[in-house]
């Protein structure tokens, strides 16, 4: 991860300017069949070079809100507005596919769009250098760590080089330290490639720690309760989380996370 | 999975081994201080002579069978009745050994693996083809459902009759029983298979605009195989009882295995009949290690066959 990231470019020809909007949510609601409203009321912007995490608890329509933008699940209200050509989206399981390789289950996505072999070989290659995996190419998912299927599955979907990346509380189930080290290297890929970021997770520091701008929800129906524009600059060293500035933003989160909740 | 069980299994292992080796040596707690250094061997030495002894059971069961086997023979059956149960021994010198005997069991062994063979081939042309009709098109799967349960419903044995009546007594009535009694655990495996595709490759998959052959082709028959081998497995054994029932039943062309063990029975030629008994058991087991083994080369590269191995 340290060498200087490959350029994706020449998988597609033209690349978005940071600032330009690719996510737009207004008025968003969620109603399921059942009558449960899952969402409602939901504003939200996403640009290139924003990482926008969204903290809730658990069964506030967060993961709706991805699947929204996704176009996985319609929304029953508002509009949701998706600029972006290609979207990645990481789900909280790696879901890589069993019976192929580490190079075979990174070259999927490009696969599945029609890219040509050579092309879909190349992308697959340096993304799998980007997420440091170089040398398990070779290797069955089942031989791989959480942390390092997680990779892949990042791997799988830079190879789109997306101007929208949505990610499902992607290491909610991995061990802190290994959490931890996924967060630097994401903030590093955010870096080099200036992506928008629609981020979902449960963890504070997490948030605090990765975004450009965090945002509180609360269920029931799910809505954003307050709105954190988060001042650290591109450059996060795990240092950061035990400077005052950083607890004292993780604290207002908190305390949000908690208002809303009650 | 292995992996699940085995180190569960380890450490009960060792814990059982440990414990006597702990209470004999307390007074100089040598190994007690040692212990993880000395660990893995002791863990080694149990499970080595946990395997000898898991491998020595059944080999001393079988020994008893052939004495009680023998007793039989012997000690409960008058001499002039000896053909209803012949002793072990004379199974081999009778029959194994004896020239026209095996000029008679070995065509017709090749026949009923010719037979075994084309059936079960047929059987999973079709019941792949049905499965995965089914499972691309709810109405398809509501309409032709049902009938692959009364397939599996019906007693097979009851069809046999009409079956000569409509094609005759040759090698195609043989083949369609087979593939009859063959056929319901290709169709529901494979079926069984596609749809528990996990949900979350689904959705992958929807994300990114595949079709239903891409999805179908890359996704759900890759992932199914498991379940579609477990199911040709299935079928395999099965493919022999139709190959051996056919023939029984029909009694006539050449004779398959089938027809010769109704043969020897009509003439009390024990020590044949026998031999053909075991020459009928040793095909069905080689099938079915035929498509383990199968079923190994490919997918047990990523998928464990011990969570579903029988």
């Amino acid at each position: 991860m340290s060498a200087p990231a490959p350029t994706l470019s020449s998988a597609r020809p033209a690349a978005g300017q940071p600032g330009d909007l690719v996510l737009r949510f207004r008025d968003v609601a969620k109603a399921f069949p059942d009558g449960t409203v899952a969402l409602e009321g939901v504003d939200l912007d996403v640009r290139r070079g924003d990482f926008v995490t969204v903290v809730g608890p658990s069964g506030c329509g967060k993961s709706t809100l991805l699947r929204i933008a996704s176009g996985l699940s319609p929304a029953t209200a508002g509009t949701s507005q998706v600029d972006a050509e290609r979207i990645g989206y990481v789900f909280q399981d790696a879901t890589l596919l069993p019976w192929r390789s580490v190079q075979k289950n990174v070259e999927l996505l490009a696969e599945l769009h029609g890219m040509s072999r050579t092309a879909t070989r190349q992308a697959a290659l340096d993304a799998i250098d980007l997420v440091g995996l170089r040398g398990h190419e070779k290797k069955l998912p089942r031989a791989l760590s959480g942390g390092m299927r997680m990779r892949a599955s990042l791997a799988r979907s830079l190879t789109l080089d997306p101007d929208l990346f949505l990610f499902d509380e992607p290491f909610g189930a991995l061990d802190e330290i290994t959490r931890e080290r996924l967060n630097d290297e994401l903030i590093r890929l955010f870096a080099a490639k200036g992506f928008g970021a629609l981020f979902i997770t449960h963890s504070v520091s997490e948030a605090v720690y990765m975004s450009t701008k965090v945002l509180v929800m609360s269920g029931r129906p799910g809505h954003v309760v307050e709105s954190f524009d988060v001042p650290f600059g591109a450059e996060r060293t795990p240092e950061l989380r035990f400077t005052p500035e950083f607890a004292a933003l993780a604290g207002e989160v908190s305390h949000a996370l908690r208002e809303g909740h009650s | 999975m292995t992996t699940t069980v085995h180190p569960a299994e380890e450490t009960q292992v060792a814990s059982t081994v440990d414990t006597p080796t702990t209470a004999a040596t307390a007074a100089t707690a040598d190994p007690v201080l040692t212990g993880a250094g000395t660990a893995p061997l002791v863990e080694r030495r149990g499970r080595g002579r946990k395997r000898v002894t898991d491998s020595l059971l059944p080999i001393a069961v079988f020994l008893g069978l052939v004495a009680v086997w023998y007793a039989i023979t012997y000690l409960v059956l008058d001499p002039d009745r000896r053909f209803l149960m012949p002793a072990p021994h004379t199974i081999v010198t009778d029959a194994l050994l004896d020239g026209p005997t095996m000029d008679k069991i070995l065509p017709a062994l090749g026949r009923s693996i010719v037979v075994t063979f084309t059936g079960l081939a047929i059987a999973i042309v079709i019941g792949m083809v049905w499965a995965i009709a089914m499972s691309q098109s709810r109405p398809i799967e509501r309409s032709l459902f049902p009938y692959a349960v009364a397939l599996q419903c019906i007693p097979i044995l009851a069809l046999v009759p009409l079956i000569g009546f409509w094609f005759g007594y040759d090698f195609p009535s043989r083949v369609i029983v087979c593939v009859m009694i063959a056929l319901f655990p290709i169709v529901s495996n494979t079926l069984f298979g596609i749809q528990s595709v996990d949900r979350g490759m689904h959705e992958l998959f929807t994300l990114h605009n595949a079709g239903r052959t891409t999805r179908l082709l890359k996704l759900e028959l890759p992932a199914a195989m498991p379940a579609i081998f477990a199911g040709f497995r299935i079928s395999a054994g099965l493919s022999v009882v139709g190959a051996i029932v056919g023939d029984l039943f029909f009694k006539q062309g050449d004779p398959g295995l089938g027809i010769l063990l109704d043969n020897f029975r009509a003439r009390l030629q024990g020590q044949e009949l026998f031999l053909t008994i075991i020459i009928t058991a040793a095909l069905g087991f080689a099938v079915f290690g035929l498509f383990g083994w199968l079923a190994k080369v490919a997918v047990g590269r990523w998928y464990d066959q011990s969570r579903d191995a029988g």
